[in-house]
């Protein structure tokens, strides 16, 4: 079948940046296999004194959105600092490169673990995977263990099977492990309706001002958050009808997972206001 | 853009003579063959000369050996379980672990409905050992599938001397023949062979057509089941086009046999020469018994998606055996059960020549691929 790659994605594939092998490399992260059909070596040059990424390279064996993923990556990376690199999620990833195809999203999950893998072993570091490596692997084809996925399923709020397999390549092979890929869903599932839930609209009609409060609360107390720990922020311009217009500012204007960060806002806000909400951006003036 | 088409296992071009043919019983003989009156007499007329053409490719004895299906799936799943329902009371089944999904998947099926399959290996060649076959028999094998070639590598399997072995113990013989129809003869008059199944787009026809052939006197239960058409055994007002269209498109099959043997082969042969002389290569499924126009080739340290979309940018549709491209997470079941390594596995190319391609062709992927490769495996952490 003939994937439905983005533009960004085929530029990245065809014309990948930052091809090789950095000599006398500060941190090497190497993940995946050639069993597994797909491996990265992903090598960082670090400025010691302002803990910054000058330079990042890499190696990759797979598919077309491997190559291109782990080309971006290293695009990303440049001129961040340890810690900023760090909070680059495999979502960010995808949504750099316009967004990548359901079942090829364990391609950014790949690059975000060399990232991991990488900067740990400049930092002398236990690689964080090992604690995933560790314990019960679940999946035999692949060698998926019960941490990975568990912690995959958090991070990146998977629901069904498919989303695990996806990301993970778990159940992907011969499929022994869907039953126990299933229970591990359900309990997680069981784990969040536990956690309170952030107070709903549904089923109330609210009036207008009401509306235009709870937009307000759910932007200042949930989304600016999340958004200033990467430096960044978005202003309310205007709320009409289902209509709710936002700016980025900060980093977050021209970045260029904007159009990931404003799709998780709208997700938010129809969550917990109204479902018909469209939230859109407005550039900057 | 120039396209070259080296994917013809997947599927062919519809031949021009095919499409004439198909568009009389389109705009003229729109007819239903049921009918009583001289519009649908002259439809009826033409699926029965459609019948003999396919009867006259596969080297069947009689036209009434044919009935028309869907497709190479329905003709699989009809064969299977009619020769369950006829060999009642005998609960296993003997395949191979190359065959189709078509054939695979429903086996698989069948064990959920209690049956036993006996799944037997291939040696790295891609060959089928008969004594295997021969071990694995007893009486209360019902029916032995076995494919007569492999799409994925062209490896012939002996199906006439597998079939006499399946009689020997009273089971039914069926074989996919949709990769072999056309390009080699399957014998179909020694006898051995019960049910034969065979689809209309992989030689030159339309898609959504197909045949099972059943050797007369075998028995017979139907799989679809509605009105008397094709003498009660296949339900459903026929797909008059399609047929028609198989009809010719066999016919064509027939004339062109020879020169799958001769001109396509001698094309196959300069394309997997020309591949092997770049380093860290190899043929999967390299036997003399192979389809004369297929090339599986392994291209070691990078992998089949990314091939498949540098060719495509060059106008070259070929396709692969990797994980990425397979549908599924792993490498093709075809290529493992050879034994294939994998860190080939995952770089494999599957190039299929036929009636419509040219020396230029091959001159052309010759051309580019070896700077693919070289591309790729820059891009690649592992050599050697």
């Amino acid at each position: 079948m003939v994937w439905n790659y983005s533009e960004l994605v085929k530029k990245h594939f065809f014309e990948p940046k930052n091809v090789g092998k950095i000599d006398n490399a500060d941190g090497t992260g190497d993940v995946g296999s050639i069993a597994c059909g797909d491996a990265l070596s992903l090598t960082i040059k670090v400025d010691k004194e302002k803990d910054t990424i000058i330079d990042a390279k890499f190696k990759t064996f797979g598919c077309g959105s491997a190559i291109a993923s782990s080309s971006m990556l290293t695009e990303m990376v440049k001129g961040k600092t340890l810690d900023e690199a760090l909070k680059i999620t495999n979502r960010d990833i995808a949504a750099a490169l316009g967004g990548l195809p359901a079942e090829k999203m364990h391609c950014s999950v790949m690059g975000r673990e060399a990232l991991e893998a990488a900067i740990a072993d400049y930092r002398g570091e236990k690689v964080a995977h090992d604690e995933e490596d560790e314990g019960r692997i679940i999946c035999n084809c692949f060698g998926i263990t019960e941490n990975k996925i568990r912690k995959v399923i958090e991070e990146d709020h998977l629901a069904t099977l498919e989303d695990v397999t996806n990301y993970t390549k778990a159940g992907g092979g011969c499929g022994a492990c869907i039953d126990e890929i299933e229970t591990i869903l359900e309990e997680y599932q069981n784990s969040q309706s536990d956690k309170p839930k952030p107070k709903q609209a549904k089923g109330k009609k609210l009036t207008n001002l009401e509306r235009i409060a709870l937009i307000q609360e759910v932007i200042d107390n949930e989304v600016r958050p999340e958004l200033e720990k990467d430096s960044g922020g978005l202003d309310l311009i205007d709320i009409d009808g289902p209509r709710v217009a936002i700016r980025m500012i900060g980093q977050c204007s021209g970045c260029r997972a904007a159009g990931f960060t404003s799709a998780w806002i709208q997700e938010k806000l129809r969550e917990v206001v109204d479902p018909e909400i469209d939230v859109v951006v407005v550039e900057e003036e | 853009m120039k396209i070259v088409y080296a994917d013809n296992n997947a599927t062919t071009k519809v031949a021009p003579e095919v499409v004439t043919e198909m568009t009389t019983f389109l705009t003229e003989k729109w007819g239903n063959p049921s009918s009583m009156h001289q519009l649908g007499g002259d439809v009826e007329k033409g699926i029965e000369l459609a019948r003999e053409k396919v009867t006259a490719c596969l080297g069947a004895s009689q036209p009434s050996e044919i009935i028309f299906t869907s497709g190479g799936t329905e003709s699989d799943n009809t064969a299977i379980r009619s020769a369950l329902a006829s060999r009642k009371g005998r609960r296993k089944i003997i395949t191979s672990r190359v065959e189709h999904p078509a054939v695979l998947n429903l086996c698989r099926n069948l064990e959920r409905e209690g049956y036993t399959v006996r799944y037997l290996p291939v040696d790295k060649h891609g060959l089928l050992n008969l004594a295997d076959l021969r071990e694995a028999m007893d009486e209360d094998v019902a029916v032995v599938s076995l494919m007569a070639a492999n799409n994925e590598t062209g490896v012939l399997f002996p199906v006439e001397e597998a079939g006499q072995i399946a009689h020997e113990f009273g089971a039914l013989f069926h074989t996919d023949a949709v990769q072999a129809m056309g390009k080699v003869p399957v014998d179909l008059s020694l006898g051995h062979i019960d049910l034969l199944s065979v689809s209309g787009h992989k030689i030159h026809g339309p898609k959504g057509i197909g045949a099972l052939y059943v050797r007369r006197g075998c028995r017979f239960r139907p799989f679809i089941v509605g009105g008397h058409q094709e003498r009660g055994r296949r339900g459903g007002t026929e797909n008059v086009p399609g047929i028609v269209a198989m009809g010719k498109a066999a016919e064509l099959a027939m004339a062109h046999m020879e020169e799958e043997q001769t001109r396509v082969k001698a094309m196959r042969d300069r394309l997997e020469a020309g591949i092997l002389k770049i380093p860290l290569t190899r043929v999967n499924g390299k036997t003399e018994k192979r389809l004369p126009g297929t090339c599986n080739i392994s291209i070691k340290n990078v992998e089949g998606e990314s091939l498949l979309l540098m060719l495509d940018q060059k106008g070259i549709c070929a396709s692969s055996g990797s994980a990425c491209t397979s549908g599924t997470l792993e490498p093709s079941h075809v290529l493992r059960a050879m034994g294939v390594p994998f860190t080939y596995a995952h770089g494999s190319l599957r190039f299929s020549l036929g009636r419509y391609n040219t020396d230029e062709d091959v001159d052309f992927i010759l051309e580019e691929l070896p700077a693919i490769v070289e591309r790729l495996r820059e891009l690649s952490p592992f050599s050697g």
